[in-house]
């Protein structure tokens, strides 16, 4: 595959290929709706993409074939302008806006995924391509797939990954089990119950999760220290849940106040006690949110670096973050080693977030996830 | 009835909220309390362990025949700094098997030697020796006196318990630690990290808004970096602005715009020429501030668009009737309605900002002029291992955050009767 290499953007042609943009926009306008808009743009980018590459001779194909592309998207985003269009009121402030609105659209899609993107790509490179082009985007598949996942094969084989992922998830998994079964009780408690103490409580849970961790950490290090919990699973699992209770708690009683008194008024009158209301009638009907509440706890302890970089010093109880950032601290180790990594932890986060991403955004703009 | 009723409610509300509230209190509300403890004590990081008495036992054939051995243990207190008191040993024999020329310190009953050691001072070594003999005159089995480890015990004082209290940490934090600049970092990072994440938030929340297709997918991948792990975006980042080969300056080398690669994250300050005017710019602090703007624009964003939502489409419809251009709609219809929980963002990202340490932590380690007072907390407790300097920080970020709150909930507790 051909790279960003061979070109030299600094002959671009710039101002031809301005005039021509500015010419086919015009004729783009001044055809309206007499033809069909799928034939028009199409005849267009085309025309566009020809004259493109006559002003540019250096371009490779695959590169012209981007740029039709691009100049495809954007001509169908002139879709409702026509002469008729041009008379409205404000319509230069309005075609300003579209267009700041277009390129708005792409700036943003382009700064959040290129780094993502670079992630990926240069878990897939060897080090001599790292360092003699940093502008190399491409991925060569033509590679046998051991030697594209060679930086993968060497994380797990000489640095234990294998053993860093099976850690976090015992941590994460365990944090979300703990939370929920100590939030769920208490939830339920200030959502339904009445008792002394039931509005500071609620207050202070708001106010507890503005703390930071870093003033936690100090004390945490040294009562852990004599206690023996550092290197310890078990110690990160107890902050961890301490630090993510305040969350679930605020997130499940707002949910369990929406559910109607009256189911559970029906359950004390079959002579339930409140465990048997929790278990049988607010964890069924809450599933939803619970599974919200699961997956956000999940998402924190899995991301969680400032712990266990403070917990956790020998190689053996090691966290996926951690261990990235134990990796890095050795200036020899390679870069897309490094990468590799990062895409091993970022991968479940974004997954899960992709796919639950209608649950996780409600949670989110109820107003709950720190960071 | 209702009477008991009501007690019964009670007392089941505290069973199930009394677990979940004891383990918040034990690890967030009394590290806050146990930090203005420490910050008025003088402790380093190598004194937090409690005093141990040690032995190493050793065990040498004297006689011939094995019937005697001599056991040497070598005691030593764990403590460089702290003593340890009543100091008592012991350890167990074989049965016929008794110590010879015992040391007066101990005592042999019913095979095991217990000896009453005193008091060890700091640093306190001593080469203790038991002879031991087997009385029928036979072979004593050297694995099986070195396989009984010796039992020791003694009293120390928990260093962090001790009642001796000092001002030096809260002096040094002032006076001895570039407090100002420190402080003024910190705000630089927080306002502009805030403002900045704030305006994208406006900026993104207004383009999602528009009706564009894949709206859904344009919005959870905006999300992408606030959910992703900040040790993964902070090697990418780091990877990205790398001098030598870095992405970004490899990108303005090739469009002419920069002649020499910068390091971005690791120059402290970049002289610029605009206008005539020269200034210097904070280069590694404004890296690490777009790192966070990026990181974090999101939540605004998705806050505002929930905002921008609810709007009324009438009131835009009203607005077109009139005759008001995108600008006025957007100053006169779109603001007003999105500044309550503008306000609410900005003060709880500024906490936040405030607090932060992760993301400056990996992207530069708090060197070239990025050191904020999370940083310093843990420079000082731990890379300087001075964690009663630690602590005495962390109580002036708790300090800080209070006010800040104060002035939050005064400001929104107005606001929120006008929403």
């Amino acid at each position: 595959m051909a790279t960003l290499q061979g070109l030299n953007f600094t002959n671009l042609n710039v101002s031809s290929v301005f005039i021509i943009g500015i010419l086919l926009s015009f004729v783009f306008v001044l055809l309206g709706n007499k033809i069909n808009h799928l034939i028009k743009i199409f005849t267009l980018s085309f025309i566009f993409s020809i004259l493109y590459f006559y002003s540019n001779e250096a371009s490779p194909y695959w590169y012209i074939f981007g740029v039709f592309l691009i100049t495809l998207f954007f001509t169908n985003k002139l879709k409702k302008y026509s002469m008729q269009s041009l008379k409205e009121d404000f319509i230069s402030e309005k075609i300003i806006f579209d267009f700041i609105t277009l390129f708005g659209i792409v700036f943003f899609a382009f700064v959040i995924l290129f780094p993502f993107y670079i992630m990926l790509v240069t878990s897939f490179k060897t080090q001599i391509a790292l360092l003699v082009n940093p502008l190399d985007f491409s991925l060569d598949i033509t590679k046998s797939l051991t030697e594209l996942f060679k930086s993968y094969f060497v994380i797990f084989e000489t640095y234990n990954f294998g053993r860093y992922i099976l850690i976090s998830s015992a941590v994460s998994i365990g944090t979300v089990i703990v939370t929920l079964l100590f939030a769920i009780p208490a939830a339920y408690a200030v959502a339904r119950l009445n008792f002394f103490g039931k509005n500071f409580l609620s207050t202070s849970i708001l106010i507890i999760y503005m703390f930071p961790a870093i003033v936690l950490v100090i004390p945490l290090y040294t009562v852990f220290s004599q206690l023996g919990l550092r290197n310890s699973i078990i110690g990160l699992l107890i902050v961890y849940t301490a630090t993510t209770l305040p969350v679930a708690i605020y997130m499940l009683q707002g949910y369990f106040k929406s559910i109607p008194k009256e189911i559970e008024d029906a359950g004390i009158m079959d002579g339930q006690n409140w465990f048997g209301i929790i278990l049988k009638i607010i964890i069924p009907l809450s599933l939803p949110a619970i599974a919200s509440v699961a997956l956000y706890v999940f998402m924190i302890a899995w991301n969680e670096f400032l712990f266990s970089l403070m917990f956790l010093d020998s190689p053996k109880s090691f966290t996926l973050s951690r261990a990235i950032q134990y990796l890095s601290g050795d200036a020899e180790t390679p870069r897309q080693y490094l990468m590799a990594g990062s895409v091993i932890v970022t991968l479940p986060v974004l997954f899960i977030f992709i796919y639950f991403e209608k649950y996780l955004v409600s949670g989110l703009t109820s107003g709950s996830v720190k960071g | 009835m209702s009477d008991s009723l009501s007690k019964l409610e009670k007392r089941t509300a505290y069973t199930l909220v009394l677990p979940a509230v004891l383990l918040v209190f034990a690890i967030v509300l009394f590290p806050i309390f146990a930090n203005v403890w420490i910050s008025f004590k003088d402790i380093e990081l190598k004194d937090i362990r409690i005093p141990e008495p040690r032995a190493k036992k050793i065990v040498k054939s004297i006689s011939e025949n094995q019937s005697e051995l001599k056991i040497i243990y070598k005691l030593r207190n764990s403590s460089l700094i702290q003593e340890l008191r009543n100091v008592q040993f012991q350890d167990k024999f074989p049965t016929n098997v008794s110590p010879i020329n015992l040391d007066p310190r101990c005592n042999f009953q019913s095979k095991k030697v217990v000896c009453n050691l005193g008091n060890w001072q700091a640093k306190f070594r001593e080469n203790f020796e038991i002879t031991i003999q087997n009385n029928n005159g036979e072979i004593i089995d050297k694995k099986i006196i070195k396989s009984q480890k010796p039992i020791l015990s003694g009293k120390a004082d928990n260093p962090l318990l001790t009642t001796n209290f000092t001002l030096e940490n809260f002096k040094k934090v002032f006076y001895e630690n570039n407090f100002v600049e420190l402080l003024l970092t910190t705000f630089y990072f927080t306002f502009f990290g805030t403002v900045g994440a704030i305006i994208f938030g406006i900026l993104a929340a207004q383009l999602v808004n528009q009706n564009i297709q894949g709206r859904t997918y344009m919005r959870g991948i905006l999300l992408f970096p606030y959910v992703g792990p900040v040790v993964a975006l902070a090697y990418t980042w780091t990877l990205l602005l790398d001098p030598n080969s870095g992405t970004l300056n490899a990108l303005l080398v090739n469009f002419n715009i920069i002649e020499q690669p910068v390091n971005l994250l690791g120059q402290k300050y970049i002289t610029m020429s605009i206008l005539g005017f020269e200034f210097k710019l904070r280069l590694a602090l404004t890296t690490v501030i777009f790192f966070e703007i990026w990181r974090y624009f999101p939540l605004a964003f998705l806050f505002i668009l929930a905002r921008l939502q609810a709007i009324p489409q009438t009131l835009y419809e009203a607005a077109e009737v009139d005759g008001a251009s995108p600008i006025q709609k957007f100053i006169h219809i779109t603001l007003p309605q999105i500044t309550a929980i503008i306000s609410i963002l900005f003060m709880i990202r500024f906490i936040w900002n405030f607090n932060k340490f992760e993301d400056i932590f990996l992207l530069t380690g708090g060197a070239s002029g990025t050191r904020t007072l999370p940083i310093n907390v843990y420079q000082q407790g731990f890379a300087v291992s001075d964690i009663g300097m630690g602590s005495a920080v962390s109580i002036v970020i708790v300090m800080l955050l209070l006010s800040f709150m104060v002035i939050y909930f005064r400001l929104i507790g107005k606001r929120a009767n006008e929403v």
